[in-house]
């Protein structure tokens, strides 16, 4: 499943909902998640808050072709990815992707796949605001790159 | 050719140009409809769009929500996006 949200939400509810509902009992040896988080401090500056952009379309089939190339190259019994947008404040969660499988290799490798893929292929930005600069002009600044996971 | 024929051709020409985040910002609008008579491939399209503005960073192009290349060709009802290196995650 992948979702795309507008509002706050809690991962480890989602994960226990999803799990729940997928109806795997038994079947599974093997859940691996991550979850990303808002920080408060990017570059050395401290940050109030940030905006998440997508293209909405483009980003959901992006996701969709992630999982599917995930799927090929592991066995997994169920894929979740939820991706916030909008606006998020410090601690919030951005991102959680788990996978399912009947041994660890795959929901491990899978998942670590699934996340590399979406950081630096997903359609979304994110646009700081910053709280120590005095220059109102400066206040927003957009992430320009994000670090490598590997 | 009456008014309507004209829009039809027009619409019948266009593709549908987007611009995300700082690109966005930068051309102070989300979307245009843009008449591509004489722009073959997407670099032509960026070309036309973006002459006369300070485009310092890398851009990536997307037509009908995949990924092209500056080469891959467009057509007539494409949509063409134009967007900063992505941050998601």
């Amino acid at each position: 499943m992948i979702k795309i949200i507008q509002k706050a939400f809690d991962p480890w509810h989602e994960l226990a909902t999803f799990q729940r509902e997928m109806k795997r009992e038994g079947e599974f040896g093997a859940c691996a998640n991550f979850i990303g988080t808002m920080r408060d401090m990017n570059e050395g500056d401290a940050v109030n808050g940030m905006f998440l952009e997508h293209y909405p379309g483009m980003t959901e089939k992006h996701l969709e072709k992630i999982v599917q190339s995930a799927k090929k190259q592991w066995d997994l019994l169920e894929t979740l990815v939820i991706h916030r947008v909008g606006a998020l404040l410090p601690n919030d969660p951005i991102v959680l992707v788990a996978a399912w499988s009947v041994h660890r290799k795959d929901a491990f490798e899978a998942s670590r796949f699934i996340m590399e893929d979406l950081k630096s292929k997903a359609p979304f930005w994110k646009k700081e605001n910053l709280s120590s600069t005095a220059l109102q002009a400066e206040k927003n600044r957009w992430v320009e790159k994000n670090t490598s996971g590997y | 050719m009456t008014q309507s024929n004209s829009q039809m051709y027009e619409e019948a020409m266009s593709v549908k140009v987007l611009y995300f985040a700082s690109l966005k910002e930068l051309f102070g609008r989300s979307e245009q409809q843009l008449n591509i008579d004489g722009l073959k491939t997407v670099e032509d399209v960026w070309k036309h769009v973006s002459k006369g503005y300070d485009v310092s960073q890398q851009v990536l192009y997307s037509v009908n929500h995949e990924y092209a290349q500056a080469d891959s060709l467009v057509h007539a009802g494409d949509e063409v996006a134009f967007f900063p290196p992505v941050t998601g995650g």
